[in-house]
């Protein structure tokens, strides 16, 4: 799939205030609408490298270019409206007393009022399927309610790329599928970080694989999964009699 | 510092009491509060009043007797402290079924209790006709700083979630044999105090990274509520001034 | 405990309001916008973590249970300026949103449960630690004893503001020696489940514990049972208690000779003046009014001076802690230079 790069990271270093070298120079780059898995064992460095594509980290060095805008201290709003990232935690992202003024918050902090305000809102809570939960109170929803809501706070800022990190943890089979449906809808580009390979699978189209802090393969997904080599280096597996080429012959039509 | 109730008290109608506006409901149960507090306290029918002001919006909210008087329990010590007060006040002595009461003690145990109640009502009649998000955009509207009202605001989010953590983690323990008695067996309670404490402020730390991640610049925009009209102001003030008049009235009677 | 509407007279509800509302906006402008902003959250947070934490019974003896107030213990681990915000927004919701508390008692509230507790555990905190050295068991030790002294505080406070807007005839002096007594005992609950809870956070976390800054054994585990604090501390209590009603007993001329020698009393008009002073209901049918100058006295010198001092430090410590939090962590960094 050809077309301008959403994302283009190139050679990020990042080391935490407690010495831990989380990016040894990272490469990456996203293409407008694509869908990319980002594998790894923990402690790759995915979600360091997710807080640096929404501005909450700052690289040492090394530089991000989003949507051709670069990433720096003047840039941060930018940045942040054109990246939503939906955090591992729901709980921590949906602050706010009502579904309503959680959805809310991004749009409004971009200047939203009013009439347009609403709609916009509306239009998040309905492309996730949760218009019906609108008044609702967070922390009274299922895990994979909170998990729509949480991605619907993300996209009613209408960004180019969506950030997933391990959107499927803690959802049951049949909250995996809804989500799985939403995503599969929405024409933004995604990069999912995940430890589900079936979903990896079936959802995306390419494959970044880190370990220790930098890339250390990319290619389709289907062949990523089918390198065994691969897989056993970097602590991944796969399912009990999961065959990827079977999978990926068995994906859903796509738009 | 005693146990109170972990539950809101926001009962969920559609009285006209629950349709005002906030800051004028918080006003205007202050304004009440504060005549009902000056009452002197042999001004009984003035009292008798005030109950039934409260009494009917407590009604007319649709809050049911068997809550209110639930909620009111928070009181319970401060009633206990009053029926002590006869017993150990100075001053005259009055002879009640045999037993030796001070005069003034009386009438000031039946203040405390008296304004404690009411008050409670009223505090009771707010909290059960307003949402705690409104709640506090109405504190806002009264010119209370937004600092305080927005962490007023996350505080009233996580409680439940650091309640339940508590509840997990007592559950947990308990599941051990845990079971303390005395003051120096509560070493492991602390350690999970300090626990507690700190995936506290580490998910306070992650909800702020949040917050920036969807453009936050430190100040929560005002999403448009309704605001309050002349007639909301003259209804909400009704209770303090009905209860001002029944003041007077006693005061020039 | 929550002070009930109509509990104290006009004035004093007025006065503790007043005094209130204007320490906590003192509090508030000290900190400046930047640190204020990021620190929300954590502070709604840190206020959840305080209301739960009120709500767990903690045993005291042979079963019956007792709950942490927590003022002292929030200023020492958020620091004193945040720490009083944090009590306070507790307060303020538990009379509004739970009714626990009086609308027009919220100023008296506040200041008994929140301000004293979290500024004078703070005076105090500091003072003890410059007496010990920089160790981490120095600061548990110093949180045993603000804890302590801040449940104190609280109920001085709690009958000082009985000795002026009492609603009933109850001596001042009885109500004093109940509350300050009664409380002398909690406090050591208090004092205990605090200290033990900054010793967790140490362990852990001791960049978490404002009051540990200078320490050079971070992270240093106590490992010996707390039994011996608890007994030495109920019997400082006991004694407290106990000297206190002897004293008020024996001595009362003693105490009066304090207090004019403090000031408080003209030596000539010694008693004359004391009834006229104190002619309010709290003294009514009390012998002595020179026993309530002295005890009021003593105590408003003991709070202005712990409150007042950590007031003080409160808003010195302010700069230190702006120049500490844009050197932390990367997000920290990131917003020290967008501003």
């Amino acid at each position: 799939m050809n077309g301008p790069l959403a994302i283009e990271a190139s050679g990020l270093v990042f080391r935490y205030p407690d010495g831990h070298r989380a990016l040894t120079g990272v490469d990456l780059a996203i293409r407008a609408g694509e869908r990319v898995a980002l594998l790894g064992p923990n402690g790759a460095g995915k979600t360091t490298l997710a807080r640096h594509l929404n501005g909450l980290l700052l690289p040492e060095s090394g530089s991000v270019l989003v949507g051709g805008v670069p990433l720096g201290p003047a840039t941060l709003g930018e940045v942040r409206r054109r990246v939503g990232l939906v955090f591992q935690e729901t709980e921590d992202q949906l602050f706010m007393p009502t579904v309503v003024e959680d959805v809310a918050f991004g749009p409004a902090n971009l200047g939203l009022r009013g009439a347009e305000l609403e709609a916009r809102v509306l239009a998040a809570l309905t492309s996730v399927g949760a218009a019906d939960l609108a008044a609702r109170a967070p922390h009274h929803l299922s895990g994979g309610e909170r998990r729509r809501i949480a991605l619907a706070t993300v996209l009613a800022m209408q960004p180019d790329v969506l950030v997933l990190d391990e959107p499927t943890s803690n959802l049951d089979p049949a909250g995996r599928r809804e989500l799985a449906t939403v995503l599969l809808g929405l024409d933004v580009a995604q990069l999912v970080i995940t430890h589900d390979l079936p979903f990896a699978l079936e959802l995306c189209d390419r494959a970044v694989v880190m370990a220790d802090g930098a890339v250390v393969a990319t290619g389709r997904v289907v062949d990523v999964l089918s390198d065994a080599d691969l897989l056993a280096r970097t602590r991944l597996e796969l399912p009990l009699g999961f065959d990827p080429a079977v999978g990926f012959a068995r994906r859903p039509v796509r738009h | 510092m005693g146990a109170g109730h972990s539950h809101t008290l926001y009962v969920h109608e559609h009285t006209r009491l629950h349709h005002l506006v906030p800051e004028v409901k918080i006003a205007g149960a202050l304004g009440f509060a504060v005549v009902m507090a000056v009452t002197p306290r042999t001004a009984l029918p003035v009292a008798a009043v005030e109950l039934a002001i409260v009494a009917s919006l407590a009604r007319s909210a649709r809050l049911r007797p068997r809550f209110v008087l639930s909620r009111l329990s928070v009181i319970v010590p401060f009633l206990l402290m009053a029926m002590l007060v006869p017993f150990v006040a100075g001053g005259a002595q009055v002879d009640v079924a045999g037993v030796s009461l001070s005069r003034e003690g009386l009438w000031g145990a039946w203040n405390i209790a008296s304004k404690a109640t009411l008050g409670g009502l009223t505090s009771i009649v707010l909290a059960g006709t307003t949402e705690v998000p409104d709640l506090l955009r109405g504190l806002e509207r009264l010119r209370v700083p937004a600092v305080l009202t927005t962490i007023a605001m996350f505080m009233v989010r996580y409680l439940e979630v650091v309640g339940g953590e508590v509840g997990r983690t007592r559950t947990a323990m308990t599941a051990r044999g845990y079971d303390p008695r005395w003051l120096w067996q509560v070493r492991p309670l602390a350690a999970a105090s300090g626990a507690l404490f700190i995936r506290s402020y580490e998910r306070g730390e992650r909800v702020h990274q949040a917050m920036l991640s969807r453009g936050w610049d430190g100040r929560l925009p005002d999403l448009g509520h309704p605001t309050a009209t002349t007639a909301q102001w003259r209804l909400a003030s009704l209770p303090a001034l009905t209860a001002l008049l029944a003041l007077l009235t006693w005061r020039l009677a | 405990m929550h002070v009930p509407d109509g509990f104290l007279n006009v004035g004093t509800s007025l006065a503790t309001g007043a005094a209130s509302a204007g320490t906590v906006a003192v509090a508030l402008r000290q900190t400046s916008a930047r640190v204020r902003d990021a620190q929300v959250p954590l502070a709604g947070l840190a206020a959840a973590f305080v209301f739960a934490a009120q709500m767990v019974n903690f045993p005291v003896a042979a079963g019956t249970t007792g709950h942490l107030l927590g003022g002292a213990l929030v200023a020492i681990l958020l620091g004193p300026s945040l720490g009083l915000v944090v009590v306070t927004v507790v307060v303020v919701v538990q009379a509004l949103v739970f009714a626990d508390g009086g609308l027009t008692a919220i100023g008296t509230n506040v200041l008994n449960m929140a301000i004293v507790t979290s500024l004078g555990g703070w005076a105090v905190f500091r003072f003890v630690r410059r007496l010990l050295p920089a160790t981490a068991r120095a600061v548990v030790v110093a949180t045993w004893i603000a804890a302590f002294a801040s449940v104190l505080l609280s109920s001085m406070a709690f009958s000082l503001e009985w000795l002026f807007g009492a609603t009933a005839p109850v001596a001042f002096d009885t109500v004093f020696v109940a509350m300050v007594g009664v409380h002398a005992l909690i406090g050591v609950a208090e004092a205990v489940i605090s200290a033990l809870t900054v010793q967790a956070v140490l362990a852990v976390r001791p960049d978490l514990v404002h009051g540990a800054d200078g320490v050079r054994h971070p992270g240093a585990r106590g490992r010996r049972s707390p039994r011996p604090l608890v007994i030495g501390g109920l019997a400082i209590a006991m004694l407290l208690a106990a000297g206190l009603a002897q004293v008020a007993a024996d001595a009362p001329d003693g105490l009066e000779r304090v207090a004019i020698d403090l000031g408080f009393a003209d030596a000539a008009e010694g008693h004359a003046l004391g009834s006229s002073v104190f002619a309010s209901y709290a003294t009514a049918g009390v012998d002595d009014p020179g026993l309530s100058l002295a005890l009021a006295g003593i105590s408003g010198t003991a709070l202005t001076m712990a409150v007042g001092g950590g007031l003080v430090l409160a808003l010195r410590g302010r700069r230190r802690d702006e120049v500490a939090t844009a050197t932390q962590g990367p997000i920290d960094v990131i917003e020290s230079r967008v501003g």
